[in-house]
This record gives structure tokens, C-alpha cells and sequence, in this order.
């Protein structure tokens, strides 16, 4: 856009702005007003909370509310990663469940996506929209039997609960993979066959390597989702040393509501906040096109 | 093309009495594939589903074996003056304004993305990242923010000497502000509709400013009809996720203040884990399922009305 551009040289600006006409710039300025305003809506709430993080009691729960604590409290992130075993729960987070569940979200999904779109066998289309209409089933129609189910395996305090089922594919995976498989030339599966590759083989050197973008969208998925995922844990694990961070931080925030709650909870809750909105922000910086393709991809074949 | 191939072979090769014909092959080996979904889909969903509606016609508290009571979980819902015309008021009040809203929201946030823009993707990461943060990362900003003392906001307005709002502490405001929450983190979404729109081809545009179209007629009858089938995608979405909601408002208001949002959800999941309900909880989430399967079907039927299926991509 030229018309702002601040390199524009003053005669192209004023020649630029004179076309635009002066209805053309106040729309564009309101535009740049509506942005902008809409903009801050998004960043203050997390300006707010890696700021309170920074403070202290006193400085929490001062009226009218300091945006910019004086003196800032750094080791304010320190601290709240001890006052509850934060270190602890992210090893559970990361190393039991999300990257098992990773692992075994890519990898059953890639299998079965192959089976569904690139082995024509009778059946295959109806078992296929069977598989669309289980994402139309709610998490809570499950949730007591699966519980039950769980219990009477005695796994409920583990991590399976949560790492198993995704080594059985996912359904909204599935479809994503499948989209994307089908988009792939079937004269280079057909050159394998040709060679002696059997379906495995084709999977594994072939489309997999080609699928990359696609497997990276699902893995990312798959991570996210387990490193933010709430309900499930809150469901099958009850005992403090296997909390994953989501619970360990809804623990720090309950002590914070109880009476007597202890010095500093609230920059410490938003502290644990920042900390582990971090590595979101870190994945979001390096795969944005992943990010970003991979939610217009769910919603082209609509 | 794989089934000229395969036939090939067996005619090359001398017949012999254990060989398969191609069919049979073909679906042994798409099964092979597709068996971890079949396994999954029986262990973690068929099983559970018929052992959910088992369970909904007995009373289970997890330690004694169920006992069958017929419907009366249903009927106990359904009579239950207490909590059921509250529980059904709130879910439909939250799904019937935050459904519809988010998708105004996602569709208007993506139009102004479609725009010719500085830093097109510098705005576009901003408005869709409330989407991936941690949800309780989300409750937790948010009720601090909110608070009625010491939030940010309510000291912004006592800043310009206005009373201050208690956004999450009173019942009449409790709702609206979880459906505002709700516009906010609409980043998916969004993104859905920015791809749709960038896929707008250009050439109806210019022929609408040929017949002399403005910027209005150009949104009313060309953008919006050409993204109607994605609004009903996102629509649909969003009422299936909206009576789903659970994470934010048992973190941000656990039901309250005053059961303003007791939603069925979380009464649910109150009876499930808590009252050790699982009968009433397994009764309350087939009423869900059926809930959600008559909405999804009444928008498919309904959509033929105004969705427009003219582009080829669809």
C-alpha cells in the first residue's frame, strides 16, 4: 500500500492521496483506526498478564491497577516454577503424553488415511463417512465409560488414558491426511507397484516424504492440543506428582480463590502463565504457515 | 489405475488354488490399513456409546454394580425443578448469542484481514492467537482483567470516573462476558474465512464494478454469497463446540456466581465426577448428543435456503 508507505517519496504520496480522493483517505484512515483499536483488544490481556507477572502483592492490589509495576519483581518466574512442581509437571507433559500422543496421532492417522484414499476396496467410502460422523459425537457421551473403562484397567493416575486411543487413529486427522494424500500423483504409486513395492513400501517411501507439510500440521495439532489439554487430565489424573502443567496451574490458581491464600499467588499464577504460554509462542513464531495452512485446509472441503 | 496392474499379474502367473482374487486382495489390504481406526472406533467409541446408554438406565456410582431403573434418570432430569430450567436456560442463552456472534466475529476480523493492509500478517498472527493459547491461560488472563477491584479494565474505568463493571461476579453480566471471551478467541475460524475469501475469484469483482457496483453491493452479493457454504461449516462448529463449552467457564466463574453459568456441561460433569452420578451424567450427555444431532440435521436441511453452492471448489 503506498499510501503510508513512509519511504513513498512526498510527490507519489500526494499524487497517490489525490487519487485516492478524500473519501478514499478517511475510509483508510478509519480502517487503520479499527485495526489498531482491535489490535490492542487482542495484545493488552497478555500485555496485562506478563506485566503481573512482574509485581508484587501490594502492587497486585493496588486501586486503580498499575500497568507497568516500578520495581519489577523478575524473579517472580523463578519462584512461582517452584512453589509448585512445575518442573515436574512439564516432564509429564511433554515426555508421557505429548509425545507419545504425537507420535502415535501421525502415525496411525497416516496409516489409516492411506487406506482410505489410495487402496480402492468396496466398502471403503462408506466405512470412511462412518468415520467423519464419529467427530459429530460429543467428548461427554463417552467421558463416564471411558472412565469406567479406564478405571477397570487400572489406569486411571497414568497417562495411557490419554496416549493409547490416539495409536488408533483420529478422526478429524484422518480426514485432514486423507485430503492431502488424494492430491498426490497415482503414477508414482503405480511406478512402485511396477517395481515390487508392495502398499507398506509406498506408504513409507513415497507418500509419507511427499505428505511433510501435512504430517507437520497434524503433529503440531497433536502437541498443542495435548500440551493445552484440560478435561482430559483433569478426568483420568488425580494424583499431584503426574499432573501435567495444565492441572498443576489450575492448583496454583485454586489456592489463589481459597482464603488465606498464600503471598504473591496472583503474580505467580500469571507467571506460570507466561511461562508456559512461551513454547506456544516459540511453535506459532517458527510454523506460522504451517499454523495457518493447515486451519485453511480443515475448512476448504466443507 | 492400481486394479489394471494387479490384474495383470494373475494372468501372468500359472493359477493356483489358494490365490486370491483381486477384490478379495484389495480389501484385505484396505482393511489391513484402515484396522487401527476399525479397532479404535469399536474400543473407544462404539463400546463406550452402547455402555453409555446403558449405564443411563441404571444407577451407577462407580462402587456398587448398576441398577437398572429404566428412564428414570431421564424423567429425574426432566422433573428436577431445582436445576434443569436453570442448566437449559444458561446453555441455550450462551450457544444461541455465542454461536452466531463468534462467526459475525471470525467473518468480520477475516474481511478486515482481506483488506489491502500494512503488516497483513503481523495483524493476522495477533487476532488469531488468543485461539492457541492454553485455555486456562485464557480463564486465568481474563478473570484477573475482569476483576471487579483489582482488574485492569474496572480500573480503567474508575480511571474516567466510571463505576466499575463486575463483569464475572454478577449474574446478569456473567454470560455476556463469556460470550465476549468467546468472540475474542475466535482464531480458527477466522482463518477458514480468510482462506475462503482470498479464493473469491477476482473476475466476479470486476464485472460487479463494470455493471457500476460499490464496495457495499460488492460485499452483500458477491463476498458473503461465495462464503455462505463455509459460514454453515464454521455455524455448525460453532453450535457443537458452544454446547460443549467446559474448560473456560469452569475455570473463569466453576458455574457461578449464583449458577448465572451453570452450564450443562459443567453440571455434568458436577454429577459425573463429583455427585458420582453416572447414570444421571450418562442420561444428561445422550440428551447432548441428541440435542446436537437435531441441530446439526434442522441447519443441513434448512442451509439449501441460503447457502450458495456456486464455485466448483465446493
Amino acid at each position: 500500500m503506498q499510501a503510508i508507505s513512509p519511504v513513498a517519496r512526498p510527490s507519489n504520496l500526494a499524487r497517490t492521496l489525490r487519487k485516492m480522493g478524500v473519501k478514499g483517505v478517511i475510509i483508510e484512515i478509519v480502517k487503520y483506526v479499527i485495526l489498531l483499536t482491535l489490535a490492542l483488544s487482542f495484545v493488552l490481556p497478555f500485555f496485562w498478564m506478563v506485566t503481573s507477572a512482574l509485581k508484587d502483592d501490594p502492587q497486585v492490589y493496588t486501586i486503580p491497577p498499575v500497568w507497568i509495576p516500578s520495581p519489577a519483581h523478575w524473579n517472580n518466574f523463578w519462584e512461582a516454577w517452584h512453589v509448585r512442581p512445575f518442573t515436574a509437571f512439564s516432564i509429564n507433559t511433554i515426555f508421557r503424553y505429548a509425545i507419545p500422543a504425537t507420535l502415535g496421532t501421525v502415525l496411525s492417522s497416516a496409516v489409516v488415511a492411506y487406506g482410505f484414499s489410495r487402496v480402492r476396496w468396496p466398502g471403503r467410502d462408506v466405512l470412511f463417512f462412518i468415520c467423519i460422523m464419529t467427530m459429530m459425537v460429543p467428548f461427554f457421551v463417552l467421558m463416564v465409560p471411558l472412565f469406567v473403562i479406564f478405571k477397570q484397567l487400572g489406569w486411571i493416575n497414568s497417562y495411557r488414558p490419554l496416549v493409547v486411543p490416539a495409536f488408533f487413529g483420529n478422526a478429524f486427522n484422518i480426514f485432514l491426511l486423507r485430503q492431502f494424500f488424494l492430491t498426490i500423483p497415482e503414477e508414482l504409486s503405480d511406478a512402485a507397484r511396477i517395481d515390487g513395492c508392495n502398499e507398506f513400501g509406498i506408504l513409507w517411501r513415497i507418500i509419507l516424504p511427499l505428505a511433510k507439510p501435512a504430517l507437520a500440521v497434524v503433529a503440531l495439532f497433536a502437541f498443542i492440543g495435548a500440551w493445552n489439554d484440560y478435561l482430559g487430565p483433569l478426568i483420568y489424573i488425580n494424583k499431584v506428582s503426574m499432573f501435567p502443567v495444565a492441572l498443576g496451574i489450575s492448583e496454583l490458581q485454586r489456592s489463589v480463590s481459597d482464603t488465606g491464600a498464600v503471598a504473591n499467588m496472583y503474580p505467580y499464577l500469571m507467571s506460570a502463565s507466561t511461562i508456559i504460554t512461551v513454547p506456544i509462542v516459540i511453535f506459532f513464531f517458527f510454523a506460522q504457515r504451517t499454523f495457518i495452512e493447515g486451519i485453511a485446509l480443515t475448512g476448504m472441503k466443507a | 489405475m492400481s486394479v489394471v496392474i494387479s490384474k495383470a499379474i494373475p494372468n501372468a502367473l500359472p493359477k493356483r488354488h489358494f490365490k486370491l482374487s483381486t477384490q478379495t486382495r484389495s480389501l484385505l489390504v484396505g482393511l489391513a490399513f484402515v484396522s487401527p481406526w476399525i479397532i479404535g472406533f469399536l474400543t473407544w467409541t462404539i463400546y463406550p456409546l452402547l455402555s453409555s446408554l446403558y449405564f443411563s438406565l441404571h444407577n451407577y456410582d462407580l462402587l456398587r454394580p448398576p441398577v437398572f431403573i429404566g428412564l428414570d434418570n431421564y424423567v429425574q432430569f426432566f422433573t428436577d425443578k431445582a436445576h434443569t430450567p436453570t442448566v437449559v436456560y444458561n446453555t441455550l442463552y450462551y450457544v444461541l448469542l455465542a454461536a452466531p456472534l463468534g462467526v459475525v466475529s471470525a467473518f468480520l476480523l477475516a474481511t478486515l484481514l482481506n483488506t489491502k493492509i500494512v503488516g497483513r500478517s503481523f495483524f493476522r498472527a495477533i487476532f488469531f492467537f488468543p485461539a492457541i493459547v492454553p485455555a486456562m491461560v485464557v480463564a486465568f488472563i481474563w478473570r484477573f482483567l475482569l476483576n471487579v477491584q483489582y482488574g485492569a479494565i474496572n480500573g480503567a474505568l474508575q480511571g474516567m470516573s466510571l463505576s466499575p463493571i463486575p463483569f464475572l461476579s454478577n449474574p446478569e453480566l456473567a454470560k455476556p462476558s463469556l460470550i465476549l471471551i468467546n468472540m475474542w478467541a475466535q482464531g480458527n475460524a477466522m482463518l477458514i474465512f480468510l482462506a475462503t475469501l482470498q479464493d473469491v475469484p477476482r473476475s466476479l469483482y470486476e464485472a460487479a464494478i463494470v455493471d457500476g457496483a460499490n464496495a457495499w453491493d460488492k460485499f452483500w452479493h458477491i463476498t458473503i454469497p461465495m462464503c455462505t457454504p463455509v459460514i454453515l461449516f464454521n455455524l455448525i462448529m460453532a453450535f457443537i463446540g458452544g454446547f460443549q463449552n467446559f474448560t473456560l467457564p469452569w475455570l473463569l466463574t466453576t458455574g457461578g456466581p449464583n449458577q448465572a453459568t451453570e452450564f450443562f456441561t459443567i453440571y455434568l460433569y458436577r454429577n459425573a465426577f463429583m455427585y458420582l452420578r453416572m447414570g444421571f451424567a450418562s442420561a444428561m450427555a445422550w440428551m447432548l448428543f441428541f440435542v446436537i444431532v437435531v441441530i446439526t440435521v434442522i441447519m443441513l436441511k434448512t442451509s439449501a435456503r441460503w447457502v450458495f453452492y456456486g464455485s466448483e471448489a465446493y
